[in-house]
């Protein structure tokens, strides 16, 4: 399967900083991806080069097989819902699908005026009256109704209420089991990523710290606790992701190609939110984090 | 649609999971037939706002424990039930395991005892099943 996005040691600097740096992406086809990252780790960044609103400082980034915005037909292939889901306040619903069909050599008309009827809003309501959740679905009409081989959304629900997003997260699935649609989706809420994403990127401090198919990270993840344990001690092959130890008992956020058979272990999975906690910790503190209380004592 | 698919989102068990369970559930108890067809792939992701390939591979799985088949373009339907055999052993199960926490309870366990030391059994059956 072709990569719907292609990036070798791309970087982003704003005058001195990097907002995003050396990062080195192959995402492929069919996936739902989930871009998770604490404020300015570069995710809109990211996708604003994926979109070819920004140009790249270092390095290259292709989108479906072409450098982003470098055609009209590479503009047709992505679909695009910046932060906050803009619309312009001024036009009315029928005005945007309008814009649309105006501006989208492949727009679905028929595909935009069902999911404006299903939704129930009003053709003639201007978008600066509707509500959050309103605009958020309108923004997401548009960028459907394109019919894009990718959709690249940025904190799309991210100031929704929890029933909006619901919604909004159903039509988007409802989008991706109807057409060939590639989707990625920065986000803070990683439980309601949990459900619709099959592919994660965390993003930290302007670099990728993990990227993969949900199922093998789950499954390559484990959170073992047992009697205290000196880190030296540990098997080679376990990559320590984060760790914490009291006096008597050792918790670890480990990732390891082979099951944990050592009986001294309690063995649990993680969930996705507690391994992107791990990973973002892990970079707060400096990796891996350390309790300091363990260097005095040994 | 026959029957509706919930997610518990804190239960720690796998989306697709759940959703082979609750099938299961369904023709254990008889609300789910032969001939019965499951909810298509987008009313289920639609509803519940999942990746539509966790819908997928819970009925795959089904296909593959021969409780479902998949009839390309139309749908997947129900090709067994599950409401016969086991459900006659429940009742001495049940007693026995009301036994076993009377005797539980006698020893001093708490209800958050007796949950603990129940799962931890499982599980360690389970482990030593797959070794």
């Amino acid at each position: 399967m072709t990569a719907v996005l292609e990036s070798s040691g791309l970087g982003k600097r704003y005058r001195r900083r990097w907002a995003l740096a050396d990062c080195t992406l192959t995402i492929p086809a069919g996936h739902v991806v989930g871009l998770v990252g604490p404020n300015g780790a570069g995710k809109t960044t990211l996708l604003h080069l994926a979109t070819g609103l920004l140009a790249p400082t270092a390095g290259t980034i292709e989108v479906l097989g072409g450098e982003p915005a470098s055609s009209a037909a590479q503009l047709a292939k992505v679909g695009f819902v910046a932060q906050d889901t803009p619309t312009y306040a001024g036009l009315s619903v029928a005005d945007h699908l309008r814009l649309g069909a105006h501006l989208n050599p492949g727009w679905d008309h028929g595909l935009a005026r069902r999911r404006i009827e299903r939704l129930g809003l009003d053709p003639g309501q201007r978008a600066g009256k509707l509500s959050g959740g309103q605009r958020a679905q309108l923004a997401l009409t548009l960028a459907i109704a394109k019919r894009p081989e990718l959709l690249l959304l940025d904190e799309p629900i991210a100031s929704l209420d929890p029933l909006a997003r619901r919604d909004f997260l159903g039509i988007l699935m409802e989008t991706t089991a109807e057409q060939e649609v590639s989707v990625v989706m920065s986000s803070h809420l990683v439980a309601d990523l949990e459900r619709i994403c099959d592919y994660l990127i965390v993003l930290v401090d302007s670099r990728v710290r993990l990227a993969g198919q949900v199922d093998e990270l789950l499954a390559t993840h484990h959170r073992l606790t047992g009697p205290r344990r000196d880190p030296g001690t540990l098997p080679a092959g376990w990559q320590v992701v984060e760790e914490s130890h009291t006096d008597r008992q050792s918790t670890l956020l480990i990732r390891a190609g082979t099951p944990v058979h050592d009986p001294g272990w309690a063995v649990d999975p993680v969930g996705l939110e507690d391994l992107v906690l791990g990973y973002m910790s892990q970079a707060a503190s400096g990796a891996p984090a350390r309790r300091p209380e363990m260097e005095a004592q040994r | 649609m026959v029957i509706e698919f919930h997610l518990d989102a804190g239960s720690g068990v796998a989306p697709y999971l759940q959703v082979i369970q609750q099938v299961r559930q369904a023709l254990r108890l008889g609300l789910l037939d032969v001939g019965d067809q499951l909810p298509t792939v987008k009313d289920v992701v639609a509803r519940l706002a999942i990746n539509p390939n966790t819908v997928l591979k819970a009925y795959r799985e089904l296909e593959y424990e021969g409780l479902a088949a998949a009839r390309p373009g139309v749908g997947t339907f129900v090709t067994r039930t599950l409401s016969d055999g086991s459900l006659a052993a429940h009742g001495p199960l049940r007693r026995d395991l009301q036994r076993w926490i009377a005797r539980a309870r006698r020893a001093g366990l708490d209800e958050e005892s007796i949950e603990a030391l129940y799962r931890d059994t499982v599980r360690a059956a389970t482990r030593e099943e797959v070794i």
